[in-house]
């Protein structure tokens, strides 16, 4: 793989991630991260959404008219919106179940259309593709670190296996008590807000002058 | 005095920048300010100083909280059966590790965020840590006053800016952030009461807060009297009206907390206690939503705290208002929190800017067709 295609990869994992360096997808990523397993789904499902459709976007790109792009990008989102939706309700039903609407709203999700407008109308196939990887594996990536807290935090348990002991807990007559708060969106937010703390502090580069 | 004086002077030169222990330049101020009025004087300008400055005016605030202080720790010993000076102590032995573990989470945390930024200490947190134990139940544990304390002071203060570039009132926060993460800690029947057997302490009779009892019978088990000098279950500071009025007069005496706040805090409770009586929602009288839950404690300490409420006149007239009838309308529509105080308080605190804006706004449209009524 030559060094450039890589890069297309790599950058969206950390310097140029869609989620705390973009700002884009952050409904879904307050929404899904509740427990870490549809999170991980989730973020697995925009990968494969953001991967296809730059690459077919990509092989389009030269044969639409750029006045009805944005037509044909929606049926192609849509399209393998549907896809994932039905793939999800085939295979693993109850995580389907707990993201419910999320994955249909897969559609609304800016980093999908931000990239097929951004990179695969003027790139080439399997560079749009990298690209489409890297950004599904960027977001799904600050998913995994949200969920991880929230679930750790909220419910004391990572993946549906308990972490924390039980008898750690006030009703078993211990001195824990799992942090509440943790199972709302806004403490989402925080965690989101936390992250991005601590990435741009060992990312000079992209602190604000 | 003057020996403590002549020992900070000494160390003066060791902690100034350049210094051999330059780097704690901030410690050291926040320590010799704490002992001793600072001595220096306005550069520019001519600006008459007040030598009341802002410790001097947290400690006066931590004064007025006092009365209320006192009568919680006292009715936190009465709670468990004790009476007169054991019932007093048995409460300030539960008191002083909450105050302890607010203090020294708090002030670390801004310690060491004054020291990474080389801004001076701030006082503010002399305020809120005493706040924070006062407005939680007693059985609290003491890791969650901890971790709201330092929530509060992180995610309220110190991304904003510090001392006076906060949005909500830390110490509502703190109770907020506590109240939501670790609700069954917070509400309920029991947690109002020690559990704790020391000094011939027994069980306490566990039941609801008047405010529940309120909210869920329509009556409470005591008189308007009882709950008024705070003869009831709640968080440490809020239960005893008469001495948070005393607070409240020491901060109106000196003029550190602004009446105008204050008082329509008051009346926006009143009237919008007196409309749902009017309406037919509760049967008690309406001035008791005044005395029971944390309406006096929020309306007199926290309403009033001058870098959250608003800055205009006009604007804290609205704003005390606002607060006084959302804490009414969320106790008596929302069933899920019996409470209304500290979520009204938050709310008006995101919208005090705004009122302020529109406040100075119409001021300025104002004149501005004074002089255009004028110039014709």
């Amino acid at each position: 793989m030559a060094s450039k295609s890589l890069k297309n990869l790599t950058a969206p994992l950390s310097g140029n991630n869609p989620v705390i360096v973009q700002i884009l997808g952050i409904c879904s990523a307050l929404a899904v991260t509740v427990q870490l397993k549809p999170a991980i789904v989730m973020g697995l499902s925009v990968m494969v959404v953001t991967a296809f459709s730059n690459l077919v976007m990509s092989l389009l790109r030269n044969g639409v008219p750029s006045r009805i792009r944005i037509i044909v990008q929606l049926v192609v989102i849509a399209t393998l919106v549907i896809l994932v939706d039905q793939v999800l309700k085939a295979f693993v039903y109850d995580v389907s179940k707990q993201l419910s609407v999320y994955v249909g709203l897969i559609i609304t999700n800016c980093i999908v259309m931000g990239r097929v407008e951004a990179f695969a109308l003027q790139n080439k196939p399997w560079d749009s593709f990298l690209d489409g990887i890297g950004n599904g594996l960027g977001y799904a990536s600050i998913l995994v670190i949200i969920a991880f807290f929230r679930e750790l935090l909220g419910s004391g348990s990572l993946l549906g296996i308990r972490i924390i002991p039980e008898s750690w807990y006030i009703a078993e007559g211990g001195f824990y008590s799992n942090c509440g708060i943790m199972l709302f969106p806004p403490m989402a937010l925080i965690i989101v807000g936390c992250i991005i703390w601590a990435h741009r502090s060992f990312n000079k580069d992209l602190q604000e002058k | 005095m003057k020996a403590l004086r002549k020992i900070v002077d000494n160390l003066k030169p060791t902690f100034t920048r350049g210094g051999k222990l330059g780097f704690l330049a901030s410690t050291f101020g926040a320590f010799e300010t704490f002992l001793f009025v600072p001595n220096h004087t306005t550069q520019r300008g001519a600006h008459i100083r007040d030598c009341n400055d802002m410790k001097r005016t947290m400690i006066v605030v931590v004064l007025a909280l006092i009365p209320a202080m006192l009568f919680g720790c006292y009715n936190t010993g009465l709670q468990v059966n004790l009476e007169g000076w054991t019932a007093f102590f048995y409460g300030l032995v539960r008191f002083l590790p909450m105050l302890a573990t607010s203090y020294i989470v708090g002030l670390g945390i801004e310690f060491i965020a004054a020291q990474l930024r080389g801004h001076e200490v701030n006082e503010g947190f002399l305020v809120s840590g005493f706040l924070i134990p006062l407005v939680m139940p007693v059985s609290t544990p003491l890791w969650m006053v901890a971790l709201g304390t330092a929530f509060s002071v992180i995610f309220g203060k110190e991304v904003f800016g510090g001392t006076g570039m906060n949005v909500f009132n830390p110490a509502v926060l703190a109770r907020a952030f506590v109240f939501f993460a670790y609700t069954p800690q917070m509400s309920g029947e029991t947690v109002w009461f020690s559990t704790w057997k020391m000094m011939g302490a027994t069980d306490a009779t566990t039941g609801a807060t008047a405010l529940e009892q309120l909210a869920t019978t329509g009556t409470m088990q005591w008189s308007a009297l009882d709950a008024f000098l705070g003869f009831i279950p709640g968080s440490f500071g809020e239960t005893s009206t008469l001495a948070i009025l005393i607070g409240a007069a020491i901060l109106l005496f000196t003029g550190i907390a602004s009446w105008k706040t204050m008082v329509s805090v008051f009346a926006g409770g009143a009237a919008m206690a007196y409309f749902f009586s009017a309406l037919g929602c509760f049967d008690y009288p309406a001035w008791w939503h005044l005395i029971v839950g944390g309406f006096a404690f929020g309306a007199v300490f926290m309403a009033t705290d001058p870098v959250t409420s608003a800055q205009t006149s006009t604007g804290k007239y609205i704003v005390g208002f606002l607060t006084g009838a959302i804490a009414i309308l969320i106790r008596q529509v929302n069933p899920a929190y019996p409470e209304g105080m500290m979520l009204s308080i938050l709310f008006m605190n995101a919208l005090a800017p705004l009122i302020d804006y529109y406040v100075v706004e119409a001021n300025i449209r104002r004149r501005a067709n004074r002089v255009k009524k004028t110039v014709k």
